[in-house]
């Protein structure tokens, strides 16, 4: 079995069509393995190739023409995903035991493409966090080191691809939720442009910034996902897909590419560990390396990222999650009067995060304070995406460090809110301009006072709906890096 | 700096109740953070538009015709207290 979880999931597709592995056989490979899961990394398990092919739902009747590209792969899908039939938590107590009456665009095409649902993954509350401790369900664990947070909010998705429980993983990013957990875990993770990717069924979180993205080994299966995800849908207004679609990325270097390093994220940036620095300057050197032309620039705006993020995102929040009421689906706690009910329900079903950010949201909306916050931070968004456009003028990409720290232990900043959200620093401008961007490994580094090696992540961001030559680029690059996968479950 | 009096002003806009130890520890938290936060005030963003969508998009419309939704029976099977095909509420002035 260990050989079929070797396997890409662009090489398990081919050999799943040649006949040569059959559906059941890769699948069982990883039933078996998920269901071994000791990292915490999924809240609910197919048990049988029926459920993971949705058969007993509207979805899976659905008539599928042919053998997809996705045709046998087993997929992890964040718990954020509404899944018919299927128990979707979003990793909250409130939606303990819900199942949805529908399946959400992302995971329907999956299915159309082949794919099937081989579990859902355990995340930070409403994708709120970024070391997935914030889970309803308890954290994941990072299986380089388990004393270790494998990063959210996607943490449980990034966790079974990097510790070999699934193949490759969906997820969302808000600020970060793919890109940090994949750079924590030491696989690729990739947050598209803003409405690549449907949000029809992702519940939602911030709507302005949520997107859909993939967790994967390597960037070509990245592709592969984001290939079968994107698109128009009807039941998102916002949603566009990428014209032409996902082309597969086949660079193998990187002539006739600028590439910028804003200053603002790397060398100026403060919190960046040593070990952290050192890999992403040796990442640097290796683009100059494969012929591309790398100079430093700026977004004089970026660090006010985090200011803006954790206003506008809780303000949507705080609306957003308004329909957690006890009233349609979910917990109620029984009350005297309706207006209890609704306190009681919320105050039980939320945990400390998830209130810390309506508080936070509601304050920042409320009568008087509305300008001071939300107004000005949707104008930092401008002038973030501004400071983007202007240095897209002069380059094709600019990379940073994805994270400024590698995996660190479990506890460690569950004190100290606003040291969490720092963790956010460098993922954080792509949403709020809407761009697309990749952390792919680039190394491994031991964190700052000393520890184990762990991974590192570079992380690529190019202008909208680049997302294609950003895939390729990156497919460059990870070919020079050479990343030694790791992480145990079996899966060295 | 949040005084007690405005965290408990929020959780009721916000429909959350909170207990002592837990207006205390917000009061404290989201002190730290809006500090943090107002860092955004020293920037000149004056005639500056505000961003409420980052990809440009134009009026999305589609035919206005119906279409099948969900049965009155799947959505109410998932409610926690449904009562003569609708939603029971405990009564708003009890």
């Amino acid at each position: 079995m260990a050989d079929l979880i070797d396997l890409t999931v662009a090489e398990a597709a081919a050999r799943i069509r040649s006949g040569d592995v059959s559906r059941d056989e890769y699948f069982d490979a990883y039933r078996e393995a998920a269901a071994g899961d000791s990292l915490n990394a999924f809240l609910w398990t197919a048990e049988d190739a029926a459920q993971a092919d949705l058969e007993g739902t509207r979805t899976g009747r659905e008539q599928r023409h042919g053998e997809g590209p996705l045709e046998g792969i087993p997929v992890a899908v964040k718990d954020i995903f509404c899944t018919e039939g299927i128990p979707t938590t979003a990793g909250s107590r409130i939606l303990e035991g819900y199942r949805p009456p529908y399946t959400a665009t992302a995971v329907r095409k999956l299915h159309e493409a082949g794919a099937r649902v081989l579990g859902k993954a355990n995340m930070d509350e409403f994708a709120m966090g970024s070391s997935n401790e914030n889970s309803g369900y308890g954290p994941v664990l990072n299986p380089w080191d388990s004393g270790r947070v494998p990063g959210g909010s996607s943490g449980g998705s990034a966790a079974a691809v990097a510790g070999g429980l699934a193949p490759c993983a969906i997820g969302t990013d808000t600020g970060g939720s793919i890109r940090q957990p994949a750079a924590l875990c030491g696989i690729v993770g990739m947050k598209p442009t803003y409405g690549a990717v449907s949000r029809y069924g992702m519940i939602a979180f911030a709507s302005s910034l949520d997107q859909c993205g993939p967790l994967t080994r390597n960037v070509t299966d990245a592709a592969l996902i984001l290939q079968a995800v994107e698109g128009r849908d009807g039941c998102d207004s916002t949603s566009l897909g990428i014209e032409g679609g996902i082309s597969l990325p086949s660079r193998e270097d990187l002539t006739g590419l600028s590439v910028g390093v804003p200053k603002e994220l790397a060398s100026e940036a403060e919190g960046i560990e040593s070990g952290v620095r050192e890999v992403f300057e040796r990442t640097v050197e290796l683009i100059e390396e494969l012929g591309g032309e790398v100079s430093e620039t700026e977004l004089p705006h970026a660090p006010h990222g985090i200011s803006a993020y954790y206003v506008l995102a809780p303000a949507e929040a705080s609306a957003n999650l308004a329909r957690f009421d006890g009233v349609r689906y979910g917990l109620r706690v029984d009350a005297g009067d309706l207006t209890e009910m609704y306190e009681e329900t919320r105050a039980q079903g939320f945990g400390a995060e998830v209130k810390r950010r309506i508080m936070l949201g509601t304050y920042a909306l409320s009568s008087g304070y509305y300008e001071a916050y939300y107004g000005r931070a949707q104008r930092v968004r401008t002038k973030i995406a501004e400071d983007f456009s202007k240095a897209f003028e002069r380059f094709d990409f600019v990379v940073t460090p994805t994270s400024p720290t590698v995996a660190f232990k479990l506890g460690a900043k569950t004190d100290d809110p606003l040291a969490m959200y720092m963790n956010d620093y460098c993922t954080v401008p792509m949403p709020l301009a809407g761009i697309p961007a990749i952390s792919i490994p680039a190394g491994v580094a031991q964190p700052d006072g000393g520890g184990p090696e762990l991974p590192v992540g570079f992380q690529i961001a190019g202008p909208a709906f680049s997302d294609s030559a950003m895939l390729d680029a990156a497919l460059a690059l990870e070919g020079a890096i050479g990343f030694r996968r790791n992480g145990g479950g079996g899966a060295a | 700096m949040i005084e007690k009096e405005q965290v408990l002003h929020v959780a009721k806009l916000a429909r959350l109740k909170l207990n002592d130890d837990e207006v205390e520890r917000m009061a404290k938290e989201l002190s730290g953070i809006l500090e943090h936060v107002e860092k955004i005030s020293e920037l000149d963003l004056e005639g500056v538009e505000p961003t409420s969508h980052v990809i440009q998009l134009e009026n999305v419309l589609r035919p206005d015709r119906s279409r099948p939704s969900w049965s009155r029976d799947e959505v109410l099977e998932r409610a926690p207290d449904p009562a003569g095909g609708s939603f029971r509420v405990p009564s708003p002035q009890a």
